[in-house]
């Protein structure tokens, strides 16, 4: 009886260590999530027009922050691939802090899973999306609003659990 | 110009490349500057501020902050300007809201719990004074050893 208060205690403890040890410190919710996609102004990879946010209202779409540097998003190129060879997926890419050429042998090499580029050379765009490293992926609705943001690779599990419900797909 | 010239005409450049933001203030904006790079956290090596990363999103936030004083904005203004983009993670010192009140008052719960529990178990032992039967076998038991 009189070592219930400390047992207690001790239970709680563990339970705030457990929850503590399931989270990932590197995922850190973005406040964008709810909101519209944040205005901005960027040239396309190969430099021959500009790409708005305006210019992505209307469907929803898949916005995948990567770079030819980026060492994880060729993990989750082989997905982004399938994703792009189905008609239901749009998925637009900003080449994040890199250079035309790096940006354009990677693709050629291996494959280009993106309806549409930008080039964020500057990263400034990024830094009003909330972008802290890549790949960075944010679902966008018909409405232009962000409804998700996945942090890191997206793996086959993320796509069917958190992605392709909020974007309207099967997975 | 010899190779070493040239690597330490380099390594200068990137040394003052790192200082610029620093240099161009004057005195009253570089100590908001060093005051505000402090309370932000950096998202890449999360157990630094922005002042002490060398992380490169570390750098252009430092950037932002700089240009912002130079633009004239409050301090409160680039605060929002930053948890408006990465959320209330980036603020070492986190806004007062029912998220986040379990962090505020839980210390103080925590601590007054934990008082509770020292008075309690403080006054147990007060009044735990040897019974009457114990007494009598203390006697006897001293009584054994010093005759």
């Amino acid at each position: 009886m009189r070592y219930l208060i400390p047992i207690a205690l001790v239970i709680v403890l563990v339970g705030f260590l457990a929850v503590g040890l399931k989270l990932d410190p590197r995922k850190v919710p973005s406040p964008l999530v709810g909101k519209p996609m944040p205005a901005f102004s960027l040239p396309s990879l190969d430099g021959s027009r500009t790409i708005d946010d305006a210019a992505l209202r209307g469907r929803p779409l898949l916005i995948n922050y990567w770079a030819s540097w980026c060492r994880p998003c060729l993990e989750e190129h082989p997905l982004m691939m399938q994703l792009a060879a189905r008609s239901d997926v749009n998925i637009v890419g900003i080449n994040y802090k890199d250079s035309r050429a790096d940006a354009q042998r990677w693709l050629a090499r291996h494959g280009n899973p993106f309806g549409e580029i930008a080039q964020d050379v500057e990263g400034a765009a990024g830094l009003d999306w909330g972008v802290y490293g890549v790949p960075e992926t944010f679902v966008i609705d018909a409405g232009g609003s962000i409804v998700y943001k996945q942090i890191g690779p997206m793996t086959v599990h993320d796509w069917q659990t958190e992605v392709a419900p909020r974007l309207g797909v099967r997975p | 110009m010899t190779r070493m010239g040239l690597s330490a005409a380099m390594i200068a450049g990137l040394w003052m490349g790192a200082m610029t933001s620093a240099w161009a203030l004057e005195p009253e904006q570089q100590a908001r500057y060093q005051s505000l790079v402090h309370q932000l956290r950096c998202l890449v090596c999360q157990n630094q501020s922005i002042a002490e990363s060398n992380a490169d999103l570390a750098n252009d936030l430092r950037e932002q902050v700089r240009t912002q004083i130079e633009a004239g904005r409050s301090d409160q203004e680039i605060l929002d300007y930053m948890s408006d983009r990465y959320g209330d993670f980036v603020l070492y010192k986190p806004p007062l809201e029912r998220k986040t009140i379990v962090l505020w008052v839980g210390p103080f719960l925590i601590l007054l719990l934990a008082a509770f529990i020292a008075w309690r178990s403080g006054r147990r032992t007060a009044k735990s004074e040897p019974s009457a039967p114990d007494q009598e076998r203390l006697r006897r038991l001293l009584e054994r050893e010093n005759p």
